[in-house]
């Protein structure tokens, strides 16, 4: 095997460079609102309401992902084929519906708690993954599928084997999606008494503290790119090597 | 082997059959052509086969047994299936893609690798070099072979192949099919193949089945449509040249004529100048005392010469060898211009000679033995 490295090109250098730039700048930005001083005084407070948030992303995300892709696994088998184009567009209207609108309507019905918070957020990240679950599974190419079934795979197999493994990009891509914008989204059940980052930025707000909203921002922002980063590895090693894509 | 009895076809909202009222029956061990124009219902005929598509009436049976009332999923993994557009699982590396049936019928581990192996050198890629390719690192005629070798798999006496080869230049197709015919030699497959191509047919079918909008018009030989079409159809379809395609069809050795008439080296010129000059004969074939071909000797020259025949011999390089086909063996006499090949086996032994008009009454149908200058080759053999 040759592996075969990518040069990185002059523009990759540029990028990098106003990276480093660009934190510089920050870092000298939030010294002046004593963001780090904030830091350095309350280590535990940071550090307990980060875990909150992990907690609510975690939780929400995993309950959308768990609802989402069987219900897009379903939306795209024969018998309910005829509602996909339905539901898909019926999905695109929800999803302009403010993350805000979500969770007040859900206050309206469970009344206040982490409960609510983390049922506003997994209706909010359902929308992506079952949208490219969908488009995923009925992307797979008619050809392949008509291969596996010639073959004699029956329809678990057809699926386990066949329709998931070639729409796994898609559907990685929806769960990223999804969990990403859960992380700024959990900020917001602070409103519904669910904890959180949210905590930290909505009292900075209230108190016009710029370093109280920072020790928010910040860790709710470095946590949304890890995570973004995270999908991205594990999408490398959950998607097939054959498949490319650009 | 598999039989149709008035298998027809029509698709939910049409009223014109797809498929209407097929009957015929394809004998264990051959390969069966589907051909016709695009339309006439050939991809369908065949799907009905494996269930792919539900038949509207009729029966098609496999050995005798009515493919209805078989289990789908056990019926299809007994059918080989290659489909023209390959179809081969691109997040599959090769060896997966293979083993998907033995897998499927749950074959152990090691007898999965030994049979990949063996496959992926049946069609000449190097087990170690291809097994973890994915297809997207595969030319598009490597695709196409591990297509059909992944249909092989499991070895299933029935394959059922829509235009396997029909994503493929020329070319690279004559190489498929030729590799294709040799593997069948050896594994005696009863194959449904489909095609529209009229001479990927009279190559790879045993028998051809015609079909015209959804019925079976002739259902024959390669030989039986191309010297008997059965109507006006047949007859455009398979092609006004369709004489020249006799030509890929017919060996040497069927059109050759035997003991052809020639003289040994070790003969008397004078001799043979004088039976020359009886019979006409402008040139004369030249062998040796095992009847090994040396060469011819001219009339001309050997007129008035003392002496033996071989000092005097011109040697003779257009030749063929019996298992080719008269396609061959025309272009090679053409591009030389002297009206004749000899035909000879692999030890150079003079076996016959065909001539400009053996080969146009083998595609004609007349016949005339006398054959221009070399005269009556045919009669008496040595002389
Ligand atoms: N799912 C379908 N529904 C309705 N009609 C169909 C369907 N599939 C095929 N047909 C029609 O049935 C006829 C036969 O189609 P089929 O695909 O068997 O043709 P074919 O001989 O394989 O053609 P080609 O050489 O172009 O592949 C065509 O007229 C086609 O329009
Ligand atoms: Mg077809």
């Amino acid at each position: 095997m040759i592996d075969v490295k990518p040069a990185s090109s002059g523009s990759d250098r540029i990028w990098m460079w106003i990276a480093i730039g660009t934190a510089f700048a920050g870092g000298a930005f939030v010294q002046r609102m004593g963001f780090f001083d904030f830091v350095q005084k309350n280590p535990g407070e940071i550090w307990k309401l980060l875990l909150e948030h992990i907690q609510l992303v975690g939780i929400s995300s995993a309950i959308s992902i768990s609802i989402g892709v069987p219900m897009g696994i379903l939306l795209t088998r024969g018998f309910m084929r005829r509602y996909r184009d339905w539901v898909l567009n019926f999905l695109g209207i929800c999803q302009t519906v403010p993350s805000l609108a979500v969770i007040a309507i859900s206050m309206t019905y469970i009344g206040i708690g982490p409960k609510t918070a983390i049922f506003a957020l997994v209706i909010y990240g359902l929308m992506p993954i079952i949208r490219n679950a969908v488009a995923g599974l009925a992307g797979v190419d008619q050809v392949i599928l008509d291969a596996g079934r010639g073959m004699g795979m029956n329809s678990r197999q057809l699926l386990f084997r066949v329709e998931l493994p070639n729409a796994m990009y898609i559907i990685l891509t929806g769960i990223r999606t999804s969990t990403v914008i859960n992380v700024g989204t959990a900020a917001m059940s602070f409103l519904v008494g669910g904890g959180g980052l949210g905590d930290l930025i909505f009292t900075g707000i209230a108190m016009v503290d710029p370093a109280y909203m920072l020790a928010g921002a910040i860790p709710t922002a470095c946590l949304a790119v890890f995570m973004n980063w995270g999908f991205g590895k594990i999408e490398k090693w959950i998607v097939s090597p054959g498949l490319v894509y650009d | 082997m598999i039989t149709f009895e008035r298998v027809s076809k029509i698709y939910p909202g049409t009223n014109i059959p797809a498929i209407d009222n097929v009957r015929f029956e394809v004998p264990e061990g051959e390969i069966c052509v589907i051909i016709g124009p695009s339309g006439c219902g050939k991809t369908t005929l065949m799907r009905m086969i494996n269930r792919l598509i539900p038949i509207t009436s009729g029966v098609i049976s496999i050995k005798g047994q009515n493919v209805s009332e078989m289990d789908v999923i056990k019926l299809r993994r007994s059918i080989g299936y290659a489909i023209q557009q390959i179809g081969l699982f691109p997040h599959m590396t090769v060896y997966d893609n293979i083993a998907t049936v033995p897998r499927l019928l749950k074959w152990d581990k090691q007898r999965i690798a030994a049979r990949v192996d063996e496959l992926l050198s049946l069609v000449g890629l190097e087990p170690d070099i291809f097994r973890f390719r994915y297809p997207r690192e595969l030319s598009g005629g490597q695709a196409q072979r591990i297509g059909v070798v992944r249909a092989l798999a499991t070895d299933p006496p029935v394959m059922l192949m829509d235009e396997p080869f029909g994503a493929i230049d020329p070319i690279n197709r004559e190489v498929l099919q030729d590799e294709f015919l040799r593997i069948q030699e050896k594994v005696k497959k009863t194959i449904i193949f489909v095609t529209h191509d009229i001479h990927e047919a009279i190559k790879m079918g045993d028998k051809i089945a015609l079909l015209e909008t959804g019925r079976l018009v002739q259902y024959d030989t390669p030989e039986g449509l191309l010297v008997n079409p059965k109507n006006r159809f047949v007859k455009d379809f398979v092609g006004a040249d369709r004489a020249l395609k006799r030509l890929d069809l017919l060996k040497v050795k069927d059109a050759m004529m035997q003991n052809p008439v020639h003289c040994h080296m070790e003969d008397d010129a004078e001799v043979v100048s004088q039976h020359m000059l009886e019979n006409e004969l402008t040139f004369l074939l030249v062998a040796d005392q095992n009847e090994k071909l040396h060469g011819y000797v001219n009339h001309y020259e050997l007129k008035g010469h003392h002496g033996k025949v071989k000092d005097l011999v011109r040697p003779m390089t257009i030749t063929v060898k019996p298992e080719q086909n008269l396609k061959d063996a025309l272009s090679k006499m053409l591009s030389y211009d002297i009206g004749i090949v000899v035909v000879v086996d692999d030890d150079g032994k003079l076996l016959g000679v065909l001539n400009t008009r053996t080969l146009l009454s083998v595609v004609g149908e007349t016949y005339d033995e006398r054959g221009g200058v070399w005269g009556k080759i045919t009669s008496r053999g040595r002389i």
